[in-house]
């Protein structure tokens, strides 16, 4: 018996030297605070372009709190694991980023790790950030610093056990992240690639548009197939315009369009990606609003999917939910589900009413809410809620019906999907 | 074979196509260009005039509040100092001009006030309400509610609300709203100052009161200018001052 307990102990040996190298490998040096503003780092040029840059990365809607200063940080990320508190960005020496070097900050966007050396969450989607260049890093960093600095302490996150330890942090990046940088494709067009380093790095587009696993972590290989955002309950759709592809058909055009002006001829952008419109894509330059496009549409087709045939019989649901829409939506999207060009978006062949869940159909119906306010759009109209109006029971009924009339192919939805989303915090 | 994927289903393609002739696709030429139409999200809830349910009290009137209260008020929800998702929601995206634009289109609305059910109430607390409301109680730095919302409780404005009209239901809701910290005003919030002086038994009588006095026959708000607040009222303009 003593070989088994030998063999046991060494094997017990290995183990902790194993966890203790790979502890030591995670291991990040604290960085020296910044001696000196470089001279460099004002430049207002410089600061213009990193305050460009800051809106494609829409940096302000984590890092401001719901009516606080712009980028003091406070506004807290909900995951399934917790809270996780965006920082404060303002150049402030106690709260914000006063002390931090430039390399602190490169190192920050590029590695996900803290001045002090800490690894950070990845609430902070350095998983995209990584692929920012150094020389797009240096003005962005040039731009915050040239806020005015305000004191604001941001607090700790509030992670449950075990997502709360150093150990499952590290775990999760050596599973999921590898420092990166952005290689361009030199078959592809100068736009091409363009489009495709605003898409994988600072539009941080794969962090919502692709579906994570349990752990929260991004597939590998896969992007945006589109996914449901975890704890906020909206789809964030495919964004491949070709066969099977949440966005099939849509032209570059229509890309440009929604992202300018939050509407397009294909749908209206709603929930989160009306936020991102307002804040961030209707601020870009229509040079990269058009590469931008240029990329989505190189996406691959995708697989067929399971067309809206259920194993429950839904003709009784989806006949009530067309005369409820006929009495309810008609008047605006029209009965052939059209809607009215740059007023009130089209239902048939929308995007966000055929994705696989039926979410957004159901909470932009329980909801209701203005188009995003752009300059294209500075009075939106808006759609009534109907969270007062109708039961969980006709909500089920007229989305199931917008998702299976016209050439519309998608599966029913149940009362109980709308009971489920009715009381979704909106934050 | 049937020529549709989804046999079941032909009844409710029948039923569509029979509604087709009702309904057409429209362009945007058909969509009228007003704000009333571009304001469908606040109607459903507030009313085509901003009436709101006075019967049960839930969705508050708005007609004919001053714009600039209105306004704020669409600002405070973006900003969480009011806290409601639905409205958080609605005016997320909303920009100040058409805050502004929307607090108009509610505060030029004419519309008679409806009464609404007051629970019942003793003489005596109606007593207490009205003192209240018409001298406030000084022992307790209460101030009189007439003192800022003007002598016949209408308003005074561009940003005082008037708080005759109202049901009692919502009277008692944001004073005890101002007490949890689910609505707010910029600082110094001279109303959560008031309403954490107040016992709950003095909302009850001040809630009661409002709500059961007729509204006078001229139910605007009074003049800018027509009070001198008693407090730092951040809303009015004070500056917060180190406490």
């Amino acid at each position: 018996m003593k070989w088994l307990l030998r063999g046991f102990l060494a094997v017990l040996g290995l183990l902790v030297a194993g966890v203790a190298w790979w502890l030591f490998a995670q291991h990040h040096a604290a960085l020296p605070p910044a001696r000196t503003t470089a001279a460099k780092l004002q430049d207002p040029q410089l600061i213009a372009r990193g305050a460009y840059l800051a809106a494609i990365g829409d940096c302000a809607a984590c890092h401001t709190a719901q009516g606080g200063q712009p980028y003091a940080g406070g506004r807290a990320l909900p995951t399934p694991f917790g809270d996780v508190p965006a920082p404060n960005l303002t150049p402030d020496d106690a709260t914000g980023l006063g002390q931090w070097s430039f390399d602190a900050f490169w190192r920050a966007l590029h590695e996900g790790v803290g001045r002090d050396g800490h690894a950070l969450y990845p609430a902070f989607p350095y998983t995209s950030y990584t692929r920012v260049s150094r020389q797009d890093a240096f003005a962005l960093f040039a731009y915050l610093r040239s806020l005015p600095p305000v004191r604001s302490e941001t607090g700790a996150p509030s992670l449950r056990f075990p997502y709360d330890l150093r150990a499952s942090l590290a775990t999760w990046r050596t599973l999921y992240f590898r420092p990166g940088e952005f290689v361009p494709d030199p078959k592809q067009s100068a736009e091409w690639n363009r489009g495709a380093y605003l898409v994988q790095g600072l539009g941080h587009c794969n962090e919502c548009h692709v579906a994570r696993d349990n752990l929260g972590g991004l597939p590998k290989g896969e992007t945006l197939t589109g996914g449901q955002i975890p704890a906020q309950n909206w789809y964030a759709p495919d964004l491949s315009t070709r066969a099977h592809g949440g966005l099939e058909g849509w032209r570059a055009d229509d890309i440009v369009a929604l992202l300018k002006t939050g509407q397009s001829a294909k749908g209206a952008a709603f929930g989160p990606m009306a936020d991102v419109v307002t804040q961030s894509t209707q601020h870009m330059r229509d040079d990269d609003l058009r590469a931008i496009a240029t990329y989505l549409q190189s996406l691959p087709p995708r697989p067929a999917r399971a067309g809206g045939g259920s194993e429950v019989d839904a003709t009784a649901l989806i006949s009530r939910g067309g005369k409820l829409y006929a009495q309810q939506c008609a008047s605006c999207h029209g009965q052939d589900g059209q809607g009215v060009a740059g007023v009130y978006p089209p239902l048939a062949g929308n995007a966000s009413v055929t994705e696989p869940t039926g979410i957004n159909a159901i909470r932009v119906v329980l909801l209701g809410g203005f188009a995003p306010s752009t300059a294209a759009h500075l009075r939106p109209y808006s759609m009534p809620p109907f969270a007062q109006q109708l039961s969980d029971a006709d909500v089920a009924a007229v989305v199931s019906y917008i998702r299976h009339a016209w050439s519309n192919d998608a599966s029913p939805v149940m009362e109980r999907d709308v009971a489920n989303y009715r009381h979704t915090p909106v934050e | 074979m049937s020529l549709l994927p989804f046999p079941r289903l032909a009844p409710v393609f029948l039923a569509a196509a029979l509604f087709t002739g009702a309904v057409h696709a429209a362009d945007a030429s058909t969509v009228p260009d007003t704000l009333k139409q571009r304001i469908a999200a606040c109607t459903a809830c507030h009313g085509e005039h901003g009436q709101g349910t006075p019967e049960s009290g839930f969705f508050p009137r708005l007609a004919g509040k001053p714009a600039g209260y209105l306004a704020r008020q669409i600002r405070n929800f973006q900003d969480g100092l009011r806290k409601y998702a639905p409205m958080e929601y609605t005016v997320r995206g909303l920009t100040p001009a058409y805050m502004h634009e929307i607090a108009g289109y509610f505060a030029a609305q004419q519309v008679p006030y409806e009464r609404s059910p007051v629970p019942r109430v003793d003489a005596d607390a109606l007593k207490r309400g009205q003192l209240l409301a018409t001298q406030g109680d000084p022992a307790r730095r209460i101030p009189a509610c007439a003192a800022c919302h003007g002598a016949q409780l209408t308003g005074v404005e561009p940003d005082i609300p008037g708080l005759v009209g109202l049901p009692y239901d919502y009277i008692s809701a944001q004073l005890g709203s101002w007490r949890t910290h689910t609505r707010a005003m910029v600082t110094p919030d001279c109303m959560e100052t008031i309403a954490s002086r107040l016992s709950e038994a003095d909302i009850t009588a001040v809630s009661a009161w409002l709500a059961t006095q007729d509204v006078p026959p001229d139910a605007h708000a009074q003049p800018a200018g027509s009070v001198t607040p008693p407090l730092a009222c951040g809303v009015l303009g004070a500056k917060e001052v180190a406490r």
